[in-house]
């Protein structure tokens, strides 16, 4: 696993440096353009998407009501709103996958009614989602080019295809093999194919439904730099994601939604950051504030008990994690950073039972345990909360009071049910304090937004007492509300005794919870940092690039 | 109790509140096509044959044609109550119609060596003996599943395939036949003036679904089959869930044997049993319950089993050449299926009620 990574690293970085000279000319030549831009707004050039009073109902819930929005050609637009408030819902409305109760759809002027994704990717509209939804058993080529393969008569002309599909990635800055599996490249380039593959269809109109979420930076900008080019080219990108910086770095306009209603639509530039985010939450700015700064607070409060909680020694699995040490005090927060696939996700399995170590101990209490499966590892009070919530995390067709109780359930064994009562007053306690919406315990929790899905497995596993939790990326996809909601619960919780590892990709979270922070890098943990008001991200940053340099010098003589 | 089961999830409960929205929450139900289905082929062969719908009593006893059916439904019913579990795991049991034919033959071979056949205890023994042979076998397939991680249909495959020779073994290659009325009773008896093999199959579809829904067994079922690795991080012991379902499954085949068997008396290793798995996943699958795993419906595959023992009758009835009953069974299927498919129900859309062709469609497959 080791050297291909790295490879891909460096690949990126190289790839980078290259991306940012582009991005450094065509911010000159933007500068120019950039005023003209702003002040016409668009409206001169006819609208390539014109939504009016769009409306979708699901049962119990009105998910949107009477939405407005426009897309121009030429331009990236930004959609914005905290989960569940209707951003994938309008893309879906748009994308033919749910039908429009009520409300027009026009597509270049033409009133349309997409009966599915195909029928609107013949329109022009292509949509990249969170997830690549592509074929990761096919080569590369195959897949940009499904559906638009060169023939020789009935067979396809695989040599032709090659070249074709390298052409188009050629395109995008992407110098890969289009004739190696997609499966053999890192998300971030199997992403690239798959807007490579919207260029084939020669889309008018390009969706990224979060794209950016399980991307390095690096990664990023890279992407950005297509989507530039993409949109010099007139073509119009509708972009969601939930970072801000990234908004204010790509989008020209965004439109905002709340609660599935439209609050506005404004150009970038003249929307200040706090004033965004208040308009996304419906709450003013300096409240969200003094939650964050509470979270803060209670964070800093360092405690220093004889026993640790649990205490893992010399714990590891070949090929997934070096043997690593780490204790955890009562009420104490330890956040693992470091980059995707520096062994974060990998060191928390072993404190959950998850995978089974092959050398070393887990103590509780100072008594060692084997902790052989996450039964067990939740009778003795440790819970987990995995990175990947649709596969590791919800049982979608159950409903939502079903996902609460099932850890509970599994605790106290099949043959007794947890009591109807006991149950009802369970679930409404972490329904109502967990804020989940909407607040029907009977709906399946696969038709909830990635938030509250994530704020239903916290109350699961909130719900068995632990007295150590496991979050691995708890706040991955979810809005700055209730990012800051879940920051502001983990300190809270950390407060009553509860010990927490918190592992995330955005230092500036783990830098706001955590009292002790530990380093991963290429799958050794390397550092521990003690938190306090000097550490910042670049404390954090120059640890884990602290063992860089013999990566790149590697890569650089191979 | 089966009213419970029957209406435990009807998606989000919302209020009912004009007529018509009641109506079109019964409309919605995922059992209305399979009842109309039912409903209609009986309506049917009560036109054709007018007696057919009338029950009579002699004796003490119930007689009719629906009674009939009634009796016919169990052995499918038994079959398919643990087929529904297992397939709620996403798994399949290739081989319960195998292990009706072990049962029996176990049974009836211990009837036959013993010299009082006729008395109870000993009926009793034999078919302790059966069930307990089957649960054995259950319990082959489930190691085979869960413990080995073969894939539930090739596992289950085995001993379809080897299962008939297992029962040749054990009679010899002969058709057993004995006389033992306790142990015919089971088959042909009456209980309060109900047959008695549907008695035991009400009872044992009591007792099943009290056991999924009265403890946490039947959700932890459903979790493992919409997706296993998040019910084992949430502590779902799949492994031994999956296991016992496998057993139950085993032991409900092996009852199934021996109430099938039980009116004639004679174990046909060949013949028992034969393609009764698929009439098993089959009422399954009327019931609502999809072969992917996950939910499960057992009142809708009691409905399923009605309706599978209920075209067998209206072949007779409507005197189709026998040959061509499975094109005729087909039919009515693939009817309810169509007619329950999530993507046709889209197509009508959610505003209007059943259209006068869609119900045409049934009838005309009646």
């Amino acid at each position: 696993m080791g050297p291909p990574a790295q490879w891909q690293r460096l690949l990126s970085v190289v790839r980078t440096t290259r991306t940012w000279w582009q991005y450094a000319q065509r911010v000159q030549q933007r500068a120019a353009g950039k005023a003209k831009m702003s002040q016409a707004a668009a409206p001169a050039a006819s609208p390539v998407v014109e939504m009016t009073g769009i409306t979708i109902a699901f049962p119990g819930v009105k998910a949107l009501d009477g939405v407005d929005f426009t897309l121009y050609p030429g331009e990236v637009h930004a959609l914005m709103g905290e989960n569940g408030a209707g951003k994938s819902t309008l893309i879906k409305a748009l994308t033919g996958v749910y039908q429009i109760d009520s409300g027009r759809i026009l597509v270049s002027g033409v009133e349309e009614s997409f009966s599915g994704p195909n029928a609107a990717q013949k329109a022009g509209i292509s949509t990249v989602y969170q997830e690549v939804n592509l074929c990761s058993n096919l080569s590369v080529a195959e897949n940009v080019m499904l559906g638009h393969e060169p023939r020789t008569g009935p067979f396809i002309n695989w040599r032709a295809m090659r070249a074709e599909a390298a052409r188009y990635l050629e395109k995008l800055g992407l110098g890969i093999d289009p004739a190696s599996m997609l499966s053999a490249h890192s998300i971030a380039v199997q992403q690239l194919c798959a807007i490579a593959r919207s260029t084939v269809v020669e889309a008018k109109v390009l969706i990224l439904d979060e794209p950016t979420s399980s991307l390095q930076k690096a990664e990023v900008d890279e992407l950005f730099a297509v989507i530039r080019s993409l949109r010099d080219r007139g073509v119009a990108v509708l972009f969601v994601s939930h970072f801000l910086d990234q908004i204010y770095e790509i989008s020209d306009r965004l439109t905002v939604l709340r609660n599935g209603a439209l609050v506005g639509s404004y150009l970038t530039a003249e929307m200040p950051r706090f004033e965004l985010i208040s308009k996304m939450i419906g709450r003013s700015g300096e409240e969200l504030a003094s939650i964050e700064e509470g979270a803060r607070s209670v964070a800093r409060v360092s405690k220093d008990g004889d026993v640790h909680a649990l205490s893992a020694i010399g714990i590891g699995k070949s090929g997934q994690i070096q043997p690593y040490d780490l204790a955890l005090y009562p009420g104490e927060i330890v956040g693992l950073a470091g980059l995707l696939g520096s062994g974060r996700t990998e060191a928390a399995r072993l404190l959950v039972g998850a995978d089974k170590p092959d050398h070393g101990e887990v103590q509780l209490d100072g008594r060692t345990v084997k902790l052989s499966d996450p039964l067990v590892a939740l009778k003795h009070g440790i819970a987990y909360s995995s990175e990947d919530r649709k596969k590791e995390g919800i049982i979608g067709d159950l409903t939502v009071r079903e996902n609460i109780a099932l850890a509970v359930q599994t605790i106290r064994g099949m043959w007794r049910p947890v009591p109807r009562r006991e149950l009802d007053a369970l679930v409404e306690k972490y329904m109502t304090a967990l804020n989940i919406y909407p607040a029907n315990p009977n709906m399946l929790i696969k038709n909830l937004s990635g938030g509250n899905q994530q704020k239903v497995l916290l109350a699961r596993w909130l719900a068995t007492a632990p007295r150590i939790l496991v979050l691995d990326e708890p706040t991955r996809g979810i809005d700055v509300g209730a990012k800051a909601e879940i920051q502001k619960l983990v300190a809270d919780l950390a407060g009553e005794g509860m010990s927490v590892v918190f592992i995330s990709s955005e230092f500036e979270e783990v830098l706001r919870v955590s009292q002790r922070i530990e380093i991963l890098r290429d799958r050794v943990l390397v550092e521990q940092i003690q938190n306090g008001p000097d550490v910042t991200t670049d404390t954090i940053l120059a640890s884990i690039a602290a063992g860089h340099s013999i990566t790149e010098t590697e890569g650089s003589a191979a | 109790m089966s009213n419970d089961v029957l209406v435990r999830d009807t998606a989000a409960a919302r209020p009912a509140t004009t007529g018509r929205d009641r109506l079109q929450q019964v409309v919605h139900h995922r059992l209305f096509w399979p009842v109309v289905a039912l409903v209609a082929l009986l309506l049917a062969c009560g036109v054709r044959s007018p007696g057919f719908l009338s029950i009579s009593v002699q004796d003490g006893h119930l007689f009719g044609q629906i009674i009939d059916i009634l009796r016919f439904s169990a052995t499918p019913l038994l079959l398919a109550l643990g087929m529904a579990l297992v397939i709620a795991t996403g798994g399949i049991d290739l081989s319960v119609g195998a292990v009706m034919a072990i049962s029996l033959a176990v049974s009836l071979t211990y009837l036959d060596a013993s010299s009082s056949a006729g008395s109870v205890s000993t009926a009793l023994v034999a078919v302790m003996i059966g069930l307990a042979v089957a649960v054995i076998f259950g319990t082959f397939n489930g190691f085979l599943v869960s413990v080995l991680g073969i894939q539930p249909f090739i596992a289950t495959m085995i001993l379809m395939v080897a299962g008939r020779g297992i029962a040749m073994l054990i009679t010899q290659g002969q058709i057993t036949t004995v006389t033992s009325a306790p142990f015919k009773f089971i088959g042909s008896g009456f209980v309060l003036g109900i047959p008695t093999p549907v008695v035991i199959a009400a009872v044992v579809f009591v007792l099943v679904a009290l056991l999924v829904r009265k403890s946490a067994l039947g959700m932890l079922l459903e979790s493992i089959g919409i997706n296993r690795e998040a019910s084992r991080l949430a502590g779902v012991p799949s492994r031994n869930i999956t296991w016992f379902v496998y057993i139950l499954c085993g032991l409900l085949a092996g009852l199934a044997g021996i109430v099938y068997g039980a009116p004639t008396m004679a174990a046909d290793a060949n013949n028992i049993g034969l393609m009764k798995e698929m009439d098993a996943i089959m009422c399954v699958v009327l019931g609502g319950t999809t072969l992917a795993g996950g939910k499960f419906f057992l009142g809708g595959t009691v409905v399923g089993a009605l309706i599978l023992s209920t075209i067998e009758r209206a072949v007779v009835i409507f005197h189709i050449p026998s040959q061509i009953t499975p094109l005729f069974k087909a039919i009515v299927i693939i009817a309810v299926c169509v007619a329950q498919s999530p993507r046709l129900r889209e197509m009508i859309g959610s505003v209007r009620l059943p259209s006068p062709a869609a119900r045409k469609t049934v009838e005309e497959a009646v």
